[in-house]
C-alpha cells in the first residue's frame, strides 16, 4: 500500500466516520435519556436524503402524508391524555408540535415543491419535515411505554423501524436516488484531491458536535437532559419532566439524522432501506465508545469509518464481517464490567 | 399485500365453484424488501398480460415474498396447496426462485423461473428459465473486451449471489478472450463509499473495469472510478440497464457500456431482428401504462414467461384439463419442448436438456448517450 493510497483511505474513512459519529451521538443521546435503543434512527437519514433528491426533481415527497397522519395521531393521543387528566396546561405546545408544524410543513412543501426552490430552501424544507417526525414518533410510540423495560422499548423500536421502512418504500419507490452536490468544487492537497462535499461533511459534523456540547453544557434544557440521563428518578424529584426530556432528545436525534441524510445524499446512492445500515454502524460506533461517553462514541465512530475504508481496500468481500465483528471485544468487556444491569432495570421499572 | 390477499380470496372462492377449466397461474415476487426495485417492474408486467390462453380464462394470483427466500417458499406452498395453481412463476431474486422451484418439483407443478437461476438436477425437469444465462450475456462483454484488445480487466460486484454469478460468467470467457481478471472486489448496495475498492482497482492498472451490480447500485463504483480519474471503458451487466441508473449516475456514467436484452432498444434494431415487433408492442404498451422511459428488462422477462406459457399451455390443453395432474405433466413436457417462441428478449427454443433456449439473438450492447440507453454502434 503506497502513501497516497493510505491518505485516500484515511480521507474516505474520516468522511464516513463523521457521519457515523453524528448517528452515534444521536443514538447515545436517546438511549441515555429514554433507554430506547433507537433502531429507526437510520430512517431519518433515508427520509431526509430521498426527500432532498425528490425536491430537486420538483416532486413532492410522500413523507408529508406521514407528517400529517402521524401528527393527527399524536395530537389525538395528547388530547385524550389531557382530557382524562383534566390538565390542559400543555395544550398550546401540543397544538403547535402536532398540528401546526406538521400540517404547515406539509402545506409549505406541497406549495413550494413544484417551483423547485433554491438549494437552501430545499435543505430547510427537508429539515422541517424530518425533524418534525422526532416528537411525533416519541409521542405515538415511546411515551406511552416510557416506564417499560429496555427490551420492550427495543421491540417497539423494531416495530417502528419496520413501519417506517415500509412507508419509505411507498413514498420513495424501490430504486435509489442521489441528490446534486451542494458544491462541485475539488481541492488539490498534496496527492489528495478532496471534494468540497466531503469537507462540508466534516465541517458540518464538527459544528453539530460543538453546538451539542454547548447545548449540554450551557443551556438549562441541556442540563435537564443530562440530569435525566444520569438519574431519571432524581431528575423527576427536582422537577424535570421526563416526557419533556424524551421529547427533546428525540427531536435532537431527528435533527442529527436529517443532517446526516442531507450530508450523505450527494455522496452515495440512497435507497429507502439504506438508513438502517448507517444507523447500525452509528450504533457500532456508540458501542465502541462503551455506550456511555459522547467523546468516546465519536472516537469509536471514526475508528469504525477508518476500519471500513481499510477493509474495503484490503478485503472487500469481508468488509461488513470485519466492521461488525469489532463490536464483539467491547461487548465482552462491557458485559464483564457491568454485571448489575438487570437489577438496576428492575428497580427502575 | 392486501390486494393480493383479496385476489387470492376471490380466486379461492371461484375455485370452489364449477369453473375448474381455468388455468391458474401462481406468482410470487419480491414487491417489497431489498429486491423491490426489480419486483415492482415484474408485477407491472402482469397488468398487461392477456386474460385468456387458447380461449381458456387465465387467473393470476400474485403474492409478495418481501425478497425473502423463506417467504417465497411459503408462498409457493400456499399457491400449490390452497390455490391449486397449474403453474408457478417467480421470483425476482435468485435465492427466492430456487426455493420456489424446489416446491414446484416436490408438488409436480411446472414452474417458469424469472431470474437466471442455476437449478439442481432434481428440480430441473420441472422448471424453465426465462432470463438469458449470465454466461451468454457476459459473452458479449468478453467479445467486446477482446475486440478492444483489453488484457487486464478488473472486476467489482455486489457482495451477494449476483456478484458471484457475474464474476463466474466473466471468468468463464476470460481464457478464450485473452484477458486476465485482476481484481474480484465486492461492495454492498447500501455502502457509503467504494473508495477502497476503487483504489485497489486503479492500482492494478486495468484496461477496463466490469461492474457486477444491478439497477442504481451499479452507479456507485462507476461514479467513484470516474471521480478518481479512470478514463478507460467501464462495462455493466444486464441487471443495471434502467433509466434510474442514468439519473443517479448523472454525467459520470455517460459512455457506460452494458449488455442487455434487445427489449431496451427495439426502435434502433434492424427491421429483420426477430424480436423487434414483439418488443416494440410491449414497450409501447408498458410505457403507456407506467410512463415514458419506464421500459426495463425485468417486465420483459415476466412477459416472455407468459408467452412461453401461452405456447406450452395451448399444447397441454389438447391433452388434459387444467387442475389435473395429467395437465401439469402435459404442461411440463410442453414447456421443455416449445419451439420458436418469439419474446421481447429473444427467441426461445427449449429442449429437455436446455431449459432456457435463447441464443446470441437475445443480447445487444447498449451505451449511455445523452442521458439514455442507445444501441452501441
Amino acid at each position: 500500500m503506497s502513501v497516497d493510497i493510505f491518505l485516500w483511505l484515511v480521507q474516505d474513512g474520516i468522511t464516513n466516520g463523521a457521519i457515523y459519529a453524528l448517528l452515534a451521538l444521536a443514538l447515545l443521546l436517546v438511549f441515555s435519556v429514554t433507554r430506547v435503543i433507537f433502531v429507526p434512527q437510520g430512517e431519518f437519514i433515508s427520509f431526509a436524503a430521498l426527500s432532498l433528491a425528490l425536491l430537486q426533481n420538483g416532486q413532492t415527497p410522500g413523507l408529508i402524508f406521514l407528517l400529517m397522519g402521524g401528527g393527527l395521531l399524536a395530537f389525538a393521543m395528547e388530547a385524550w391524555t389531557a382530557y382524562r387528566q383534566g390538565d390542559w396546561r400543555n395544550w398550546p405546545v401540543s397544538v403547535l408540535l402536532y398540528l401546526v408544524w406538521p400540517m404547515g410543513m406539509a402545506g409549505l412543501v406541497m406549495w413550494l415543491a413544484p417551483t423547485k426552490p433554491g438549494l437552501w430552501s430545499q435543505v430547510g424544507l427537508v429539515l422541517g419535515m424530518v425533524v418534525c417526525l422526532g416528537p411525533i414518533l416519541y409521542r405515538t410510540a415511546y411515551q406511552p411505554l416510557a416506564k417499560a423495560s429496555v427490551l420492550v422499548l427495543f421491540i417497539a423500536s423494531m416495530a417502528v423501524h419496520y413501519i417506517l421502512t415500509g412507508l419509505g418504500l411507498v413514498f420513495f419507490g424501490g430504486e435509489g436516488l442521489r441528490s446534486e452536490p451542494l458544491s462541485d468544487a475539488r481541492f488539490q492537497w498534496g496527492v489528495l484531491n478532496i471534494s468540497a462535499q466531503s469537507l462540508l461533511v466534516i465541517a458540518a459534523s464538527v459544528l453539530a458536535m460543538l453546538i451539542l456540547w454547548l447545548f449540554f453544557d450551557r443551556s438549562l434544557y441541556g442540563k435537564a437532559l443530562r440530569a435525566t440521563a444520569i438519574n431519571r428518578l432524581g431528575a423527576r424529584l427536582v422537577g424535570i419532566r421526563t416526557e419533556l426530556a424524551g421529547m427533546i432528545s428525540f427531536t435532537l436525534a431527528a435533527l442529527l439524522g436529517a443532517l446526516s441524510g442531507l450530508l450523505i445524499a450527494p455522496i452515495t446512492t440512497i435507497y429507502y432501506d439504506t438508513g438502517f445500515l448507517f444507523g447500525l454502524k452509528g450504533f457500532v460506533g456508540a458501542i465502541l465508545g462503551g455506550m456511555a461517553s459522547y467523546p468516546l462514541a465519536v472516537v469509536g465512530a471514526l475508528v469504525l469509518g477508518l476500519l471500513e475504508a481499510g477493509a474495503s481496500f484490503a478485503a472487500s468481500q469481508f468488509k461488513e464481517s470485519l466492521v461488525f465483528s469489532i463490536i464483539i471485544p467491547p461487548l465482552i468487556w462491557l458485559s464483564l464490567r457491568s454485571r448489575h444491569v438487570e437489577q438496576e432495570e428492575e428497580e427502575e421499572s | 399485500m392486501k390486494k393480493s390477499f383479496a385476489l387470492a380470496g376471490i380466486t379461492a372462492f371461484l375455485a370452489c365453484g364449477a369453473v375448474k377449466a381455468d388455468i391458474t397461474v401462481g406468482v410470487s415476487l419480491g414487491i417489497t424488501g431489498p429486491g423491490a426495485s426489480l419486483g415492482v417492474h415484474y408485477r407491472n408486467a402482469y397488468q398487461l398480460m392477456p386474460k385468456t390462453i387458447a380461449g381458456e380464462p387465465v387467473k393470476y394470483i400474485i403474492l409478495d415474498d418481501g425478497s425473502d427466500p423463506t417467504n417465497a417458499a411459503k408462498n409457493a406452498r400456499k399457491l400449490v396447496s390452497e390455490d391449486k395453481v397449474d403453474v408457478l412463476m417467480g421470483s425476482n431474486g435468485v435465492p427466492s426462485a430456487v426455493q420456489m422451484a424446489q416446491v414446484a418439483a416436490e408438488s409436480k407443478i411446472p414452474m417458469i423461473v424469472l431470474t437466471p437461476a442455476n437449478l439442481s438436477p432434481q428440480v430441473f425437469p420441472w422448471a424453465v428459465i426465462v432470463p438469458q444465462p449470465t454466461e451468454i450475456m457476459m459473452g458479449a462483454i468478453a467479445n467486446e473486451l477482446k475486440a478492444t484488445g483489453a488484457k487486464n480487466v478488473a472486476y467489482i460486484g455486489f457482495s451477494d449471489t449476483w456478484g458471484d454469478l457475474v464474476y463466474k460468467a466473466l471468468d468463464s470467457h476470460a481464457a478464450a478472450s485473452g484477458f486476465k481478471i485482476t481484481t474480484n472486489e465486492r461492495y454492498a448496495r447500501a455502502d457509503t463509499s467504494v473508495t477502497g475498492q476503487v483504489l485497489k482497482i486503479i492500482s492494478t492498472n486495468p484496461d477496463a473495469v466490469v461492474i457486477g451490480g444491478s439497477g442504481t447500485g451499479g452507479a456507485l463504483p462507476h461514479v467513484a472510478l470516474v471521480e478518481r480519474g479512470f478514463k478507460k471503458p467501464i462495462y455493466h451487466n444486464h441487471g443495471t440497464v434502467n433509466a434510474e441508473f442514468i439519473k443517479v449516475g448523472g454525467k459520470a456514467v455517460q459512455g457506460a457500456v452494458a449488455v442487455t436484452g434487445p427489449l431496451i432498444v427495439p426502435e434502433e434494431l434492424p427491421d429483420n431482428a426477430p424480436t423487434k415487433a414483439v418488443s416494440l408492442d410491449f414497450t409501447k404498451r408498458y410505457e403507456a401504462a407506467f410512463g415514458a422511459g419506464s421500459r426495463n428488462a425485468f417486465a420483459g422477462y415476466a412477459y416472455d414467461g407468459f408467452l412461453i406459457l401461452n405456447a406450452a399451455a395451448t399444447e397441454a390443453l389438447k391433452k388434459a384439463k387444467p387442475g389435473t395432474p395429467a395437465f401439469h405433466e402435459a404442461l411440463r413436457s410442453a414447456l421443455e419442448n416449445v419451439r420458436n417462441v418469439v419474446g421481447t428478449h429473444g427467441v426461445y427454443n427449449m429442449t429437455p436438456t436446455n431449459h432456457n433456449g435463447v441464443d446470441e439473438r437475445a443480447r445487444v450492447l447498449v451505451q449511455v448517450e445523452a442521458g439514455s440507453w442507445r444501441l452501441k454502434k
